[in-house]
């Protein structure tokens, strides 16, 4: 059923302090909506508990990106067609660009946001395995001030965020670390284009000779929360061999908490993120450094 | 329940200015067909997966179903009523001759994704551009591959007239 539009509002602030003031006079009451193609749905739906939105796809300095020695840092509001257009996250992110073109069809890429990617804080969203990966900050704003916080421990539970109720995301900084590594993202949706994923994987090493020396697996839709699995990586140093593939295969699925639900199964979850991690490994004597496989 | 009050919102729909009375959260698409009786949009599934309420925000292709029109403030919208001009566009000329039509409930949206996919590319696209450009749009008749041959023949078309 429809929800009943006189029960909802919207304001559009063009200045952030006047969107972070509205938000700290009723804590909780104000929603940040960005490209909204998610709240839209479940207002269509009638299942759209909050009830005010802040629209903050006009305020200043939430678009855009900026590119220091050390990091590139992206506005909250930089859609998914910005991302992939982006040249220097082509080349050194490229899991994020891969993560951006397999969200949505281009209707959803142009509206759709990094930040309301990450504050939607669905399980089963295309970009946090990525962010993840890179180490990704993000920077919270309210009206008492600015702090970073690193990504990963951002989110607590199902849709549960380490973030205040007066608070919104204003950047995402991605540490320029991983150029040489190489990387791979996968996801495994009912179609190729435009699902909702049943699990996504992003992975990356660092490989010297012949031997990974670093190790990062990221997973999305295997848990209550975009999932970095840490005990998996541990194992993956060293020359590559059968019986490490099989170690951390074993590991990951003791790792992963997979449910059965109307996209997919427990079973069929955990074995694809099993057979993705085992694709990654495979190719990563293949394939060049910083090219996603 | 508090009620929201409704809010004037003005804005441009194939180059006419228009200012409309509406809820902050009225979907574009419900405005455009309801209060300014542009029905070429289509409503499909009401969620963004279908495109058949596709419209072009800003020379941007988006789903209108997904739109709240307090976000449309100032913003220049295309429907399909705004594609042709004297003549059809070569995009909607060439569904006539390739029969990329059948029921016609997605034709609007397929249209307006052909025509903002051959301004993204300036070059000729790619087969992979075009089907990528088109995922967003769901056709329960064609089968596809009459509207894929019609971007085609758009697109060689154009090509042909650059040359």
């Amino acid at each position: 059923m429809r929800s009943f539009l006189p029960a909802y509002d919207m304001r559009v602030p063009l200045e952030l302090d006047e969107a972070l003031e509205t938000m700290a006079r009723e804590p909780g009451e104000w929603k940040p909506f960005a490209g909204g193609t998610d709240i839209m749905v479940l207002l269509e739906q009638g299942k759209l508990a909050d009830r005010k939105f802040l629209s903050i796809a006009r305020l200043k300095g939430l678009r855009g990106f900026t590119v220091s020695d050390d990091h590139v840092t992206l506005g909250a509001m930089m859609t998914y067609r910005q991302v992939q257009a982006t040249t220097i996250l082509q080349q050194e992110f490229p899991l994020l660009c891969r993560a951006a073109c397999e969200t949505g069809g281009i209707a959803t890429q142009n509206r759709g946001t990094l930040g309301g990617n990450i504050a939607n804080a669905s399980p089963a969203a295309d970009s946090p395995p990525a962010l993840l990966i890179y180490d990704a900050e993000l920077e919270l704003v309210s009206a008492q001030g600015a702090r970073w916080v690193p990504y990963a421990g951002f989110h607590v539970g199902y849709k549960k965020m380490n973030m205040r109720p007066e608070e919104m995301i204003r950047n995402i900084r991605l540490p320029r670390t991983k150029k040489n590594w190489r990387q791979y993202y996968r996801k495994v949706g009912t179609r190729r284009a435009q699902a909702i994923s049943k699990v996504c994987f992003a992975g990356a090493a660092l490989v010297d000779n012949g031997g990974i020396t670093g190790a990062r697996i990221a997973l999305g839709s295997v848990a209550p929360i975009p999932l970095r699995c840490r005990k998996t990586e541990a194992l993956l140093q060293g020359p590559l061999s059968t019986e490490m593939i099989q170690a951390s295969a074993d590991q990951l699925e003791r790792e992963i908490q997979p449910i059965d639900d109307f996209r997919s199964t427990a079973r069929y979850r955990a074995r694809v993120g099993q057979k993705l991690l085992e694709e990654f490994l495979l190719g990563l004597m293949t394939t060049p450094a910083g090219r996603p496989a | 329940m508090p009620e929201t009050a409704k809010l004037a919102v003005s804005f441009q729909v194939n180059g006419q200015p228009h200012t409309v009375e509406a809820y902050p959260m009225a979907r574009l698409l419900d405005v455009l067909r309801r209060d300014l009786r542009l029905t070429g949009a289509k409503e499909g599934c009401g969620e963004g997966e279908c495109g058949a309420c596709a419209v072009l925000i800003d020379d941007e292709l988006v789903n209108s179903c997904l739109v709240p029109v307090a976000q449309v403030e100032g913003c220049k919208i295309t429907t399909i009523e705004g594609i042709a001009g004297e003549t059809l566009h070569a995009v909607q000329e060439a569904f006539i001759e390739c029969g990329a039509a059948q029921c016609g409930i997605c034709t609007p949206g397929m249209v307006l994704a052909a025509v903002a996919l051959l301004e993204r590319h300036s070059a000729q696209p790619t087969e992979d551009d075009i089907r990528s450009g088109l995922a967003g749009n769901l056709c329960r008749c064609t089968g596809y591959m009459r509207i894929f041959e019609a971007i085609l023949q758009a697109c060689e078309k154009r090509a042909g007239a650059d040359a």
